[in-house]
């Protein structure tokens, strides 16, 4: 470990003062929890659990694919601003994850145990969104400068994780619909073409 | 996701059941003297012993959580969209091997005796409630057509009306929606046709005008809005086998041991609660019913 630390260029770089671009954005992204709570509180929905496992599920995904949007926004646009949000909108898809997966686990299953592990083996859909919530953990903990600086170019490596997450959360939601696949295609092809967007890019450019 | 608006009456505002009702009987007691009680009750039913003395949900949890997909796929969508379908003039044909067959009218089949049948209703999707339905015995109407010894099968048949119904103009599924029972099964007195809910018409997003209640199988196969019954000999094709047989058979007896591959279905939850509860074999309706099926291997002919 070194004892001699610079002060983090990421920092430093900026004066001191409120970012209120970054306090925007926070808040706008408390907004579904908000309404999700209001909507559970008020009693409009008539299958609560059902609601939440969704609501949380849908908005993991979306953070998911906002977070990974962000690059090829700079990329097109030259702006970048956008960067300095993406991290707080990946720790905001794991902080709906761990909301989807807690409200299964205490909500749904009741701590059921061995229901659970039953479930996680038999059934693909939740073996990938399990899988999907495992992966994301240590991209979580790992967020912060300290390990951006202790795993240096690693921290980038692992970070790469996001594209399989993306891919088993899709998978997940297309897995459990019954029958109508309208949203996990919409999901899908947003995915699709952000990742496609880097496929691209990596070809053209050796 | 589809965003559900929160409602906007406040549940202090609501009627309670139990004062709808008495007002509802106070009228009827007072006015019985003048006129009779049937041009007043929307739809009454005598009460039944084969109903549950389970508590049932509550008329807006009935006619506003949905598996309907003629009006979409999301649950809230058919109490939005039902209201476009017209139920009148509707007429039901039935046929096949029949002795007598012919078409009948709704009118005619809302002066069947009627009965009130509080049943518990199991989704395949791990979810149940308690409905009281108003409905007379599908087999009081196939007595009627003088069944002749060929029909082994009942197939149901649900109208096919794009116009009136959007979730039609999407093909989730192959239209129109087609559901079946055995002849026994269909003769079984539990098996109802139902014409209303909660004293009175069935909403649209339940069925109107006229609907199968079989209270031990899924609720996917009591099929909604039927025009059609046809006695046949063989075993019919249905709606959800023909989309995906591995997960949805042609019988579907609620069954706590046979895992939907998506749902485990030992436990349910009732609408309204908070913990789940185990599921019953046949809904709970076993000692009815699970004589229907000695002999048959439930895990094959899931």
């Amino acid at each position: 470990m070194t004892t001699l630390r610079m002060k983090n260029p990421a920092t430093s770089r900026q004066p001191v003062r409120f970012n209120w671009l970054k306090i925007a954005v926070f808040l706008l992204a408390l907004l579904p929890l908000a309404r999700a709570a209001w909507i559970v509180l008020s009693g409009a929905a008539i299958n609560p659990v059902e609601f939440i496992t969704r609501s949380t599920g849908t908005w993991t995904l979306s953070f998911l694919l906002i977070t990974l949007a962000i690059s090829p926004l700079r990329q097109l646009s030259g702006w970048s601003w956008p960067l300095r949000l993406r991290r707080m909108l990946g720790l905001y898809a794991f902080f709906y994850g761990s909301l989807h997966f807690t409200t299964y686990i205490w909500l749904d299953q009741f701590f059921d145990w061995p229901g659970m592990l039953h479930d996680i083996a038999k059934r693909p859909f939740i073996t990938v969104g399990f899988a999907a919530m495992l992966l994301m953990t240590p991209l979580a903990i790992t967020s912060t400068q300290g390990w951006m600086r202790r795993l240096k170019r690693n921290w980038g490596r692992l970070h790469r994780l996001i594209y399989p997450i993306a891919l088993l959360g899709v998978l997940h939601y297309w897995w459990l619909v019954k029958k109508d696949l309208t949203q996990p295609l919409l999901y899908g092809s947003v995915l699709a073409v952000l990742l496609g967007w880097r496929l691209y890019r990596r070809l053209r450019q050796p | 996701m589809l965003i559900q608006k929160p409602a906007d009456i406040a549940p202090s505002e609501i009627t309670p059941e139990g004062v709808y009702f008495n007002r509802r009987q106070f009228m009827l007691g007072s006015a019985g003297l003048l006129l009779s009680g049937e041009t007043l009750a929307a739809l009454a039913g005598k009460k039944s012993p084969l109903s549950s003395a389970d508590k049932p949900n509550s008329l807006k949890e009935i006619s506003t959580y949905n598996n309907y997909y003629e009006f979409g796929t999301d649950k809230s969508e058919p109490a939005m969209y039902a209201g476009s379908l017209k139920t009148r003039p509707w007429n039901v044909v039935v046929d096949g091997e029949v002795g007598k067959a012919r078409s009948f009218g709704i009118e005619e089949l809302l002066k069947q005796p009627l009965e009130e049948r509080i049943y518990r209703l199991r989704c395949v999707e791990g979810w149940s409630m308690v409905i009281p339905w108003i409905g007379f015995p599908l087999a009081s109407l196939l007595k009627q057509v003088a069944p002749t010894s060929r029909a082994k099968y009942v197939a149901f048949e649900t109208l096919q009306r794009p116009a009136e119904m959007p979730g039609q103009r999407s093909r989730v599924l192959d239209w129109p929606y087609r559901e079946g029972l055995r002849m026994d099964e269909a003769m079984h007195p539990l098996t109802i046709l139902a014409v209303g809910l909660y004293n009175d018409v069935l909403p649209n997003q339940n069925g109107a005008p006229i609907r199968l209640v079989v209270p031990w199988k899924y609720g996917f196969k009591s099929i909604k809005s039927i025009v059609r019954i046809h006695l046949q000999e063989q075993m019919p094709a249905t709606s959800w086998n023909m989309a995906n047989a591995r997960e949805y058979g042609f019988y579907s007896n609620v069954n706590p041991d046979v895992d939907h591959p998506r749902w485990s279905q030992a436990s349910e939850r009732r609408i309204g609660e908070f913990l789940k509860r185990k599921t019953l074999p046949f809904n709970g309706y076993g000692d009815q019913v699970a004589s229907l099926y000695r002999g048959m291997d439930l895990r094959r002919n899931f």
